[in-house]
């Protein structure tokens, strides 16, 4: 078996095993595994395998219209979207500092949208695995089985979920794909009925998402050995931070580390971001593998993440979040803070320091204010980043003097996870599935480190693409409804 | 609204995310904790919440997203060859959505642009191997390409609106969606 297993030797020679759909995650994604007649392993890849062009038909377009569109790159968190699209459109319309209500309202948007992101993968996604093992009935290896064997824990991951998605409803106007936020600040505030009706129930969310972070720790300490070494590997890391170290998922500057954590630079600000991260396309993913220039195209990739932010940051500045993070981080002397199954544990901290800072905005009467949207001088380029639930989120813009978007680019965060997620399973790969008869619970084990990371392949794929061949689509009748296009460009 | 009561058998179901966002499966989950009520009802077969990787015989199915690619079309012929009722959900199944705003473009520049000569890469290429399904050309409304039963349209249709339709159809009777509960956006 070749360490690597990126690229087996002799792929002609292998049997190949595919998991496809990689499920309970959000977008489209396979796992192909080569193996030889002694069931050893030689190659394993994630590939991302759909593609949209977001970044390409977003051009022609009138600016205001961005950040409605590109949310709909992804159903589980267009409020990253819509809220990194409008900082960078914020640029654009001359917007350096935005009102607080404005601002406030944004980071109460983002809140809300990290707690229900975080809720939704740990409870109705992840879970299963957790609770039942990793190689369980499929029948009941989903929330379902949860519900029936857990119910109080499926019941407050549901209206964890909720309390999220009512935070974006009365910021956004709906829960999925709203229209709160606009270039130079937001289009309502909240009204005084709002603010009361989400204060009824903080407290108690507050209280669940420390349930939450407790649940996570257990099943890290029942299975210390497993969950330490599960999928595991060394990485260099990458997240937004405040200027004064701490914790911010709404703004900061970029701060990577190596993997032995000394630092790649710091509190850089974002709108140069092509001068620290480029990226390089493998023919076997739509789906780029970018890295930190410092330190190479070899050696530069990193990861991104709750994981990464969690133990990478300074401080949380909300005491529960802070002091689970504290503890987090001592856990077997540090183990679980390079874990990749570490990262449900560090998950559950951000929940509930997204639940902590929502209750502080709600104390805060700006939410309430009138002053919601400035404008300044007209600018032709604008980058806007936000640490979104899966990782660093970056979007670029260049609107020409027409007020149409002349230029996209978007680096989404399970990109960044792009290598990360590679190394994962083959490491699993390597230890579990290498030289075995492989079953269903095996395979699972492949999707459990993949689930870790939270990947949001829809978002991954706003890219385009396609393949040397040629095929026809006939419908029901017969008739031709399309033909794929030819590799011949 | 209440639920239906419950059957003597549960209903089939099973769901699927095509060329979408996954939004609609998010709203489908907005029902919140009348999903509880749900349970009882259903049993669900392929969906992105179970590990089933293959649609099997279903009572009901139902596709978010057109379709953009021939892993789609061959997903989403097996949810018709399954499923006694399929439904379309959401502006993307329905027409096509905003994935469809890339029709009047040529592929072969998008490729060019995102793949080779995007300024951010330092190693560019266009993807090519066999394992990734071919695009098609232009981006599709599932309804061309097989038979569907009902259209519900939104971007994403709200919570209510799937819960109104879910509850009809399980208990029996023709879905209504009355005024407020169909929206265009």
């Amino acid at each position: 078996m070749t360490m690597n297993l990126e690229t087996a030797a002799h792929p002609e020679t292998l049997r190949r095993v595919a998991i496809e759909p990689v499920s309970r995650v959000e977008g489209h994604g396979k796992v192909t595994l080569l193996l030889d007649d002694d069931d050893r392993i030689h190659q394993v890849r994630l590939h991302i395998v759909e593609f949209r062009g977001f970044e390409k038909f977003i051009q022609g377009r009138p600016y205001w219209e961005v950040p409605v569109m590109v949310q709909r790159l992804c159903g589980i968190c267009p409020v990253s979207h819509h809220l990194a699209a409008s900082k960078a459109l914020d640029q654009i319309v001359g917007a350096k500092n935005l009102t607080p209500t404005a601002e406030k309202l944004r980071r109460l948007m983002h809140y809300g949208q990290i707690l229900q992101s975080h809720a939704l993968h740990f409870f109705h996604l992840s879970s299963p695995d957790l609770l039942f093992g990793f190689d369980s009935d499929v029948a009941r290896r989903n929330i379902v089985g949860v519900a029936q064997a857990y119910p109080e824990v499926a019941k407050q991951g549901v209206l964890l979920r909720k309390y999220g998605q009512e935070v974006i409803r009365l910021t956004a106007g709906k829960r999925v794909h709203g229209t709160g936020s606009v270039p130079g600040g937001v289009n309502k505030n909240l009204s005084r009925e709002e603010r009361d009706l989400l204060l009824a129930d903080i407290y108690q969310i507050i209280a669940w998402s420390r349930e939450a972070v407790a649940l996570a720790r257990k099943l890290y300490e029942q299975s210390p050995a497993l969950y330490d070494d599960f999928g595991r590997f060394d990485a260099h890391s990458l997240s937004l931070i405040r200027a004064d170290g701490a914790l911010d998922l709404y703004h900061g500057g970029l701060r990577a580390r190596r993997k032995d954590g000394s630092t790649v630079f710091d509190h850089v600000n974002y709108d140069h971001y092509w001068e620290h991260i480029f990226e390089e396309v493998k023919p076997w993913s739509y789906m780029k593998f970018p890295y930190l220039r410092e330190l190479g195209p070899e050696d530069g990739w990193y990861r991104v993440g709750p994981l990464t932010r969690v133990t990478q940051c300074d401080f949380i500045p909300t005491p529960f979040a802070d002091h689970e993070r504290r503890d987090f981080l001592a856990y077997g002397g540090g183990s679980a803070a390079g874990a990749t199954l570490g990262t449900h544990w560090a998950r559950m901290i951000e929940m509930l320091h997204s639940a902590e800072a929502i209750k502080e905005l709600l104390h805060d009467d700006d939410l309430l204010g009138d002053d919601l949207v400035v404008t300044g001088e007209r600018q032709e380029r604008g980058v806007g980043m936000i640490e979104a639930p899966r990782g660093t989120l970056i979007h670029h813009y260049r609107v020409d003097d027409d007020d149409v978007v002349a230029r996209c680019n978007l680096i989404v965060s399970t990109t960044h996870n792009n290598q990360a997620m590679n190394e994962s399973i083959r490491a699993v790969a390597r230890k579990y599935l290498d030289g075995r008869k492989l079953t269903e619970g095996l395979l699972n084990h492949i999707e459990v480190a993949i689930r870790a990371f939270d990947p949001c392949l829809s978002c991954a794929t706003h890219a385009l693409g396609k393949m040397p061949l040629i095929v026809e689509l006939v419908d029901a009748e017969g008739r031709q409804v399309d033909s794929l296009s030819s590799g011949s460009l | 609204m209440n639920a239906p009561t419950e059957p003597t058998r549960k209903l089939r179901v099973a769901t699927t995310s095509l060329a979408g966002c996954f939004g609609c499966h998010m709203s489908f989950l907005d029902i919140d904790e009348r999903l509880f009520d749900l349970l009882p009802l259903i049993e669900f077969d392929r969906t992105p919440l179970t590990d089933i990787k293959h649609c099997g015989p279903c009572d009901i199915g139902i596709v978010e997203g057109g379709i953009c690619n021939a892993e789609n079309v061959h997903v989403l012929r097996e949810f018709r060859a399954n499923c006694k009722v399929l439904i379309a959900i959401g502006a993307c199944a329905v027409t096509g959505g905003l994935p469809a705003q890339r029709n009047h473009l040529d592929l072969a520049d998008c490729l060019q642009e995102v793949y080779v000569t995007e300024v951010s890469l330092s190693k560019g290429g266009i993807p090519n191997d066999p394992e990734l399904p071919l695009p098609l050309d232009k981006v599709h409304p599932i309804h061309e390409v097989v038979k569907v039963d009902y259209f519900i349209p939104g971007c994403p249709p709200s919570a209510d609106a799937i819960w109104k339709f879910l509850t009809d159809l399980i208990a029996g009777r023709t879905p209504k969606l009355g005024h407020g509960l169909i929206s265009y956006d």
